[in-house]
């Protein structure tokens, strides 16, 4: 069973019980009223759908925290997981 | 095929129902935690899975801002939140009714519930506790020694993780 880590629990815990919750970054527009048919639709249907390293989001039951992930779509490993709210590490950085 | 119920001689591992207690599910700001701990006479734990105990009430940390507070039916935990409320708003809600206690021991215990946790239940600290899954269902899972649990389930889920426990009981004592 792949275990994921949870950067709230400290501890790196069952697939079973976290959940995938899309894609991560997606920030939320301030004035939605404001905005395009256009870019309403990108804001709420256009995705990367990213081959290799994607950043997402996953919540986990234990805690109950969302937390994100930059996880490989091809081989499925998790590269880091980090706190909600923390900027998007570099890919470099993840490597590490 | 009989229907009859089987009562093992050699008990590998026992599931008894606990009395009802009261629980309640607290959130307020890790900011403002430990005035409310000091309310309620504990010092709430930060870490996740850590448990606090003082005077009958026990904290449970679920979360960064969620605790489980356990006490005897009957304790009034609510009025001294209650007075602490302007400098540390928070929640506290009574869920002493949405789940029931089963208390699992006996040697066999880590068997029992390895055969639908997901999480390294053998692993965990004596005196932590974790919300966890149990074939699905939401449970919470506290280790009270090396093979003594308990386990709060959802009412509505009872049912379910009972007769899971049941055939599981069954299957150690047929040594499978």
């Amino acid at each position: 069973m792949l275990l994921i880590h949870c950067p709230y629990c400290e501890d790196s815990l069952p697939e079973l019980e976290f959940a995938y919750a899309g894609e991560a970054h997606i920030a939320r527009p301030a004035d939605p009223s404001t905005l395009s048919d256009e870019e309403w639709r990108d804001f709420l249907f256009i995705r990367t759908n990213a081959r290799g390293p994607h950043y997402e989001r996953w919540r986990h039951i234990s805690c109950g925290r969302f937390f994100n992930a930059l996880r490989d779509t091809v081989s499925d490993r998790f590269l880091m997981t980090y706190k909600a709210g923390q900027p998007r590490p570099q890919l470099n950085e993840a490597a590490e | 095929m009989t229907y009859e119920k089987h009562h093992f001689a050699a008990a590998l591992a026992v599931v008894e129902d606990l009395a009802p207690a009261l629980r309640l599910s607290l959130r307020v700001k890790p900011a403002h935690s430990a005035t409310l701990g000091q309310a309620l006479g504990l010092d709430l734990p930060t870490r996740v899975g850590a448990r606090v105990a003082a005077g009958g009430t026990e904290a449970l940390c679920l979360g960064p801002d969620e605790w489980l507070l356990t006490a005897p039916e009957g304790t009034d935990l609510a009025t001294p939140a209650r007075a602490v409320y302007a400098d540390a708003p928070h929640s506290l809600v009574d869920i002493s009714d949405r789940e029931i206690s089963l208390r699992l021991s006996g040697p066999a215990v880590l068997d029992l519930l390895a055969a639908c946790c997901p999480r390294n239940v053998a692993a965990m600290p004596v005196g932590t506790a974790a919300r966890t899954v149990f074939d699905s269902a939401t449970v919470i899972l506290w280790r009270d020694g090396p093979a003594d649990f308990r386990m709060d389930i959802w009412r509505s889920f009872a049912p379910h993780v009972r007769a899971l426990l049941a055939q599981v009981q069954g299957e150690l004592a047929a040594g499978l």
